[in-house]
């Protein structure tokens, strides 16, 4: 019998497969769905603080706009005695979505404000999330601010939610930091539960007609994988936090290389975005069929396999095979 | 008992005890009741239960004719039930009040009393309308305050149960209704004690029922229908006591005593005035003033008007009595006298000639006029009266409150005098409708009311503009109640919240000497002084007034609270005021903000308390210098070129000296000139569209967008700009067949709203920096004069020839002249872009009938009016009726037009040998298809006139008379969704059944945009409207369809955003069509809540959605072997939630109940699948055989021009 558990954020899960953070878990009968089809866990959609703050300013704008001008029309709208402006909602479906499944639901949090952050951490895990994931998500613009600036935001912002809450806490960031192992070590240190690797930076388009920026979500491939796992590969056992990989996890293979670089699970999106749910349940026949053609008993055996610290030649993560390829790729062409 | 102090209007009073004491309210917006059916609305959509424990049942008919019928039927079927209205809406339930009164059913409707249309409309109050319905056997009991209003609307209710008489609450428009007062609000308890419950028993038993049937509503003969008739005496003989009772009962639960006749003043008083309505308040406390000083006066408020008890009347007189005057807020042309004064002489001489009469000697009467639409009605004017009866001769049949010229009914009165309370603080601020003053003043009066122990009174006066609007507001408050149902005209602190209207608007006028004046500015203390206009200086100097300034909008700029400065400058006027301790008023303050905005989430509670933690800091008082210094003072009102009836009318309104206006100066029937708006340069906008000659491709999309027809296009020869401005732009026209000539895209920049609409609608971007267009949004006050002199410029070039132009082209179109102009609609309006394009198409030789609606009070509202004319002196004719009439009205004109294009034709004939043939043959067989023909028939019609100009024969004369009827009329009737869906519809049905060539245009907001956005059956599923709190249950209508079920009637749906090639060509169609057409256009609105700016670009997601399918039936192509249907648009591509949740009517709904805004979207995205299917089926199908057809339905009427 091949073993599939592992560890995340100190629950016991029956897989590696974990679903992340996205529209697909806005729904309660998918997320159901998605249990069924394999999902050891569910990363909820986020909850945005400026989605609620800009969806509370328009509701007041849109409401007051026009009022109180003619005599014949001093209002537009009938002012209900109550709105859903909150983060009520998803706290609703954070209760409905705990009671409808068995597997661990993870809440998801993008925040503005340090206030926010705090506040709307504690209201999730006060709804029952078994573990919380900071989704940061910021795009230094401002040429004053400072690399150093930025990553003690982030250093903050995890001490700041850590000591608030008691669920263990998981933090989603994207790549792009000078020294990212010491930045990883650092998010560690302030007491992250795990690394979530990587954000995705969703890049806007040109319409060249309108010449417009518009919004172009891409569905992530395979090829993404190489990223997280070189870094999940690095930082596999130099930290006390686990490690967990999003981005590029399409199949079976993705699963196992994520494992063996050191990942406890392996979150998935695009692929089921692309494919369906039941996708989920073929990865997972897939990783057990592979882990069973292969001899591997389970996945904590391979966990970390390929890291930085297990392979013969760790520079094959390093500048040397950054030269190699393209040299490789220099030949082929 | 301790109960609650609430600090609401009337409208809120009343309401607030029908939707506890009825269980059935059937509601029709109408000005200034519609809040009283929207809080019914609002409520049972909140589940508030009646004192029985039940929700009420909120209903909203088609019209008010449906309300009463509605209300009719529920009645006699057993349940409490009541409605409310006004006006016209009153007039329309007359005959089913008839029926109500004449079966003895218990029933209190709720009226806020409105003027009645005659020469003009008006919706301000008065009791025309109340007065209208004395005949119909309702019972009329009259409140004069917002407390009585409570109070009354619960008399009214136990009265009726026992009497079985049928009863109207009424108080004054927008004085009682609009009026926010600090009152003690009536308890569950208090109205259960005074409804019986076996009334409501007997009620119930008296309904129809099949368990045990009977039959009401009989037809009658003149054997038996007289004596039917009589049969209710007892019970209106039995009415005054009952009313009495209650107000006994009412008494001994809640303490305030009431009378059917209340009288006030010195015991032994010899001049009596008599009236009812809030008009008694100031009547009051002019008495109470005069009487202190040991004057013989007194005033007697009628509140039971009908039934009139004698007996009760002559008993609350006093004996000593010897004048009386009675002042009806009301006309009655031809009548002896007014409704109150023929009713109390008639009382009098009644009583006088049984001999039961109290006095020594029988008083003399006399009866005047008041207060018609809500003229001010002060204590000068009650002291005129009492002036006038001291007279050993007094006038009868006077007016007082305006200076009668012509038949000189008017008393002379002292303005001066003033019966103001000095305890009582006075209070005047100036605001902007979108900067949030009315709202703030609504809180302090709030927080006065029930945070001290201060009596408040909120009163706010709004503009007749819907965009850049002007609101005053005046609050009272003191130690003393207050029954100034008045205006302010001596106040103690003045505020203007912004700077711009110091040089439009007399803001000193009213600020009493040693007051205290508050100005948002964005110059501060030091610098502020030079930016006075020098009048301003002048009233600052000389009144020694107390200066503050703080730049409130760099306030708000730095919150981000965009133009709201409410909570900003409210702690001002608590800091300056010093009515309430600063730290006690903050605190308020914040409270209030917290139950006003907390609901809308906590980012708006932070973002307004952070606005009032900023707002001291700025606030500075002004070291005010010891002499005037401006170089620059107040503008004139109008331009002295403009012409006279401008500057001898107009520009007094303008200048708020309306009241000032002689009968003599108005115009006896209503009839005034057009082309007015051109001259009332409001300034508005903060920011104006500039154009970029080097960007902009020409292609006319802003100019045919814009609402308020600012920005305008002409081609012209380029020597024509010798003389220009040194900064009026130009560019070689992008035309093949003006290849030589110079194009000019202007703005007007002093009559820009600012919307946007304009550069979100460019399609061209510079190459260089894509955030700029042709035409982008500049400060306008740095280049206002340099624009204004480039737009008279402008004005000076010649309009295109309209026969080289091809219509059907946007391009073209543009550079039509438009004749609808700078109208008052809201920035952004999505209907005017409609109206002017008409106007640019048709307007020279158009009729618009206009029914009422936004159309109405955008395109004929006082003091300037945006209909024009071309530089012939041609423009649209336009007039209002009604709201429920309006295709009736317009099938009218049309049918006056054929007819006297009739008898011209046959005295063409008859005088053909004096015209001669060659002439008459070609007047009467012109084709007038064309630009090009109807200009030729304009010449034909020229030579006509010469021919005839002299001739003294009766046919001759009577065929210049009508000579003009002989070139084609376009006749337009034009009306909101409100009129066509609902109230008119069974009109408009007829008129379209007709086969008349009328031109109908629907601008479909899809809600009853002017009255504040009640929903109409134009609302679309899972919108939340007013009357449709919970979200729109039901489909909307698809009137363009039910009339191409017709089959002979040319019907289209356009939205400018989606195809304005589309638009343009329906217009074209829809008016060469000789029959009826109806277009459908759809009309981004204020109430659809979202920034107008992206106004098109919805219009265009409307269209892709699928939620809206272009397309248009044309009947003549039948005739053409072609199927009459034609798809405009492309099958939906877009999800109907990504067009509807860019708009808060939608949202709103997801917001307040989730659940239910699902379940409605997805039955809307069905409709629109549903609907789609059907249009896209029967524009696919084949037409049988091909060629001539036979329409179906009624044969369009023969060809006329």
């Amino acid at each position: 019998m091949i073993d599939l558990s592992t560890t995340y954020l100190g629950l016991d899960l029956k897989n590696p497969l974990v679903v992340s953070a996205s529209p697909l878990c806005e729904d309660v009968d998918r997320i159901r769905r998605l249990e069924e089809m394999g999902a050891a866990a569910i990363v909820l959609h986020s909850l945005f603080e400026e989605q609620i703050n800009v969806e509370s300013h328009d509701l007041d704008r849109y409401l007051s706009h026009g009022a109180e001008s003619f005599a014949e029309s001093l209002s537009y709208f009938p002012d209900m005695a109550e709105y859903r402006l909150g983060p009520e909602d998803y706290l609703e479906h954070l209760h409905r979505a705990r009671a409808a499944v068995g597997v661990p639901v993870i809440g998801s949090l993008n925040g503005i404000s340090t206030g926010g952050w705090i506040r709307y951490a504690k209201m999730i895990e006060d709804a029952g999330a078994e573990a919380l994931e900071l989704n940061v998500y910021y795009i230094p613009t401002d040429p004053e601010l400072t690399g150093a600036q930025v990553e003690q935001m982030y250093l903050d912002l995890v001490r700041d939610v850590k000591a608030t809450l008691k669920i263990p806490v998981a933090v989603k960031l994207g790549p792009y930091f000078s020294a990212m192992a010491n930045m990883a070590r650092r998010l560690d240190q302030a007491g992250a539960d795990a690394l979530v690797l990587f954000n995705r930076f969703y890049q806007p388009d040109f319409d060249l007609e309108k010449l417009e920026v518009v919004p172009n979500l891409v569905l992530s491939t395979s090829y993404e994988l190489r990223l997280r796992l070189c870094w999940v590969a690095i930082l596999y056992g130099r930290l006390r936090a686990d490690l967990a990989v999003t981005g590029g996890v399409h199949t079976a293979e993705d699963v196992v290389k994520t494992m063996m670089a050191g990942a406890k699970v392996a979150m998935m999106t695009s692929a089921l975005l692309a494919r369906g749910m039941g996708h989920l349940a073929t990865v997972r026949a897939g990783l057990a069929s592979w882990l069973e053609e292969h001899e591997y008993t389970s996945i904590r055996q391979m966990q970390g396999s390929m890291s930085y610290r297990s392979i013969a030649n760790p520079a094959a993560f390093e500048r040397a095979n950054y030269m190699k390829v393209l040299s490789s790729y220099t030949l082929r062409t | 008992m301790s109960r609650p102090q609430v600090t609401i209007d009337g409208n809120e009073a009343a309401a607030y005890v029908a939707h506890q004491t009825n269980e059935v309210i059937a509601i029709y917006p109408i000005t200034p009741s519609s809040n009283m059916g929207e809080w019914a609305d609002q409520w049972s959509a909140e589940k508030k239960p009646n004192i029985w424990g039940v929700i009420p049942t909120v209903v909203e008919m088609q019209s008010e004719g449906g309300a009463s019928g509605a209300v009719h039927g529920s009645l006699q079927t057993g349940s409490l039930t009541t409605t409310f209205t006004a006006s016209q809406g009153l007039l329309l339930m007359i005959p089913n009040m008839y029926k109500i009164a004449g079966e003895l059913t218990s029933t209190a409707f709720h009226v806020s009393a409105r003027t009645v249309a005659t020469h003009a409309l008006s919706i301000f109050g008065d009791h025309s309308d109340v007065m209208a319905t004395r005949a119909t056997g309702f019972a009329l009991l009259a409140s004069n305050s917002v407390q009585e209003v409570m109070d009354f609307a619960l008399i009214a209710q136990a009265a009726t149960l026992e009497a079985r008489v049928p009863f109207l609450h009424f108080f004054d428009g927008f004085r009682s209704s609009h009026e926010v007062m600090r009152i003690e609000q009536l308890t569950v308890d208090d109205m259960r004690a005074m409804l019986e419950d076996d009334l409501i028993r007997a009620h119930r038993a008296r309904a129809m029922s099949p368990e045990r049937p009977v039959l009401r509503g009989s037809a009658q003969n003149p054997d038996v229908f007289f004596q039917g008739r009589e049969t209710a005496n007892p019970y209106y003989l039995a009415c005054p006591t009952i009313v009495q009772n209650a107000m006994d009962q009412f008494a001994r639960i809640v303490g305030r005593q009431y009378h059917l006749f209340d009288y006030v003043g010195a015991p032994d008083a010899e001049r009596v005035i008599i009236l009812m309505g809030s008009g008694a308040e100031a009547a009051q406390e002019t008495v109470e003033y005069l009487a202190a000083r040991g004057e013989k006066v007194g005033v007697l408020k009628v509140h039971l008007y009908r039934p009139f008890s004698l007996e009760h009347f002559i008993a609350a007189l006093p004996p000593t009595v010897k004048t009386i005057a009675t002042l009806d807020r009301t006309k009655e042309p031809g009548s002896p006298g007014e409704p109150l004064y023929l009713d109390v002489v008639t009382a009098i001489h009644e009583v006088v000639a049984a001999g039961s009469a109290p006095f020594r000697a029988a008083p003399r009467v006399i009866g005047g006029r008041y207060g018609l639409s809500s003229k001010e009605f002060t204590p000068a004017m009650v002291k005129g009266v009492f002036d006038e009866m001291a007279k050993p001769k007094p006038k009868n049949h006077f007016t007082i409150g305006i200076h009668d010229d012509v038949t000189h009914t008017s008393l002379d009165f002292d303005s001066a005098f003033s019966t103001e309370a000095p305890e009582t603080v006075r209070c005047l601020f100036y605001g902007l409708g979108a900067d949030g003053t009315v709202g703030a003043n609504k809180n302090s009066i709030k927080i006065i009311g029930e945070d001290t122990d201060n009596y408040a009174q909120g009163y706010f006066v709004y503009d007749s503009k819907k965009a850049g609007a002007v609101t005053i507001s005046h609050l009272r408050f003191g130690p003393k109640p207050i029954r100034s149902t008045y205006l302010i005209t001596e106040a103690s602190f003045v505020a203007c919240h912004q700077f711009s209207f110091l040089e439009r608007v007399d803001v000193l006028k009213y600020a009493a000497p040693g007051g205290t004046f508050l100005l948002n500015s964005p110059y501060g203390p030091e610098g502020v002084w030079e930016h006075l206009p020098r009048k301003v200086q002048a009233q600052i100097i000389d009144k020694k007034l107390r200066f503050f300034v703080i730049d409130a909008f760099q306030v708000a700029r730095d919150i981000g609270m965009g133009q709201r400065i409410n909570t900003i400058m409210q702690p001002c006027f608590f800091a300056i005021s010093g009515v309430m301790p600063r730290d006690q008023a903050i605190a308020a303050i914040k409270h209030s903000i917290e139950k006003t905005y907390g609901k809308r989430g906590e980012a708006v509670v932070k973002k307004n308390f952070a606005a009032v933690d900023a707002a001291l800091d700025r606030l500075h008082e002004v070291r005010v210098p010891s002499r005037v210094t401006a170089t620059f003072d107040m503008r004139p009102p109008v331009p002295d070129e403009a012409p006279e009836f401008v500057q001898k009318v107009t520009a007094t309104i303008l200048a708020g000296e309306g009241d000032s206006l002689p009968v003599s100066a108005m115009p006896v029937d209503g009839t005034y000139p057009t082309g007015t708006t051109k001259w009332e340069k409001r300034n508005i906008a903060l920011e104006i569209p500039v154009v970029d000659v080097d960007v902009c491709i020409q292609c006319g999309k802003c100019v045919l967008v814009c609402p308020h027809g600012v920005i305008r296009a002409k081609v012209y020869s380029p020597d024509l700009l010798a003389g220009a401005p040194a900064t009026f732009k130009s560019a070689p026209a992008r035309w093949r067949e003006f290849k030589d000539q110079v194009y000019t895209l202007q703005v007007a920049p002093e009559d820009c709203t600012g919307c946007r609409l304009c550069v979100e609608v460019c399609p061209a971007k510079n190459k260089k920096e894509t955030r700029l267009k042709a035409i982008n949004m500049a400060p306008q006050p740095p280049i206002r004069d340099q624009e204004r002199e480039n737009w008279d410029f402008f004005l000076t070039l010649p309009e295109m020839d309209r026969q080289v132009l091809s219509l059907k082209d946007v391009k073209d179109v543009q550079l039509l002249e438009p004749l609808f102009e700078f109208s008052s609609a809201c920035a952004g309006c999505g209907e005017t872009p409609y109206i002017k394009l008409m106007s640019q198409l048709f307007g020279d030789r158009a009729l618009v009938a206009n029914a009422t609606g936004c159309t109405s009070i955008y395109g004929g509202n006082l003091p300037t009016t945006p209909w024009t004319f071309n530089r012939d002196g041609r423009g649209p004719a336009w007039s209002n009726s009604l709201f429920e009439d309006n295709a009736e009205f317009g099938l009218g004109m049309r049918l006056a037009l054929d007819q006297q294009r009739e008898y011209a034709a046959v005295l063409l004939k008859r005088l053909s040998a004096t015209i001669g043939d060659e002439l008459v043959e070609a007047l009467l067989t012109a084709d007038q298809s064309t630009e090009a023909g109807v200009k030729a028939q304009r010449e034909r019609v020229k030579a006509l006139k010469e021919r005839l100009r002299g001739q003294e024969e009766s046919a001759a004369r009577d065929l210049f008379s009508l000579a003009d009827a002989l070139v084609k009329k376009s006749v337009w009737i034009v009306g909101g969704d409100g009129w066509a869906y609902d109230i008119g519809y069974g009109g408009l049905d007829h008129v379209l059944a007709s086969g008349r060539n009328v031109n109908v245009l629907v601008l479909d907001t899809e809600v009853y945009s002017n009255t504040g956005g009640q929903c109409s059956k134009a609302t679309p599923r899972g919108a939340v409207a007013k009357f449709a709190a919970g979200g729109k249950p039901q489909i909307k209508k698809d009137l363009a369809l039910l009339a191409m079920t017709y089959g002979n009637i040319y019907v289209a749906r356009v939205a400018m955003g989606g195809s304005d090639v589309q638009t343009t060509r329906a217009f074209l169609e829809a008016e060469a069509y000789q029959g009826p057409s109806l277009i459908v256009a759809y009309s981004h609105c204020i109430a659809h809540g979202y920034d107008l700016a992206y106004g098109m670009e919805q219009q265009k997601a409307a269209v892709q959605s699928g939620y809206w399918p272009l397309c248009r039936y044309n009947p003549d192509l039948v005739h053409q072997g072609k199927n009459p249907l034609q798809l405009d648009s492309k099958a939906p591509s877009l999800p109907l939630e990504k067009y509807a949740y860019n708009e808060t009517r939608y949202t709103m709904l997801a917001k307040s109940d989730p659940g239910a805004a699902k379940e409605l979207l997805e039955l809307a995205q069905a409709d629109v699948r549903m609907r789609w299917r059907l249009y896209e089926h029967w524009a696919a199908m084949q037409a049988p055989g091909g060629g001539e057809q036979k329409l179906p339905g009624p044969a369009p009427v023969e060809k006329r021009e």
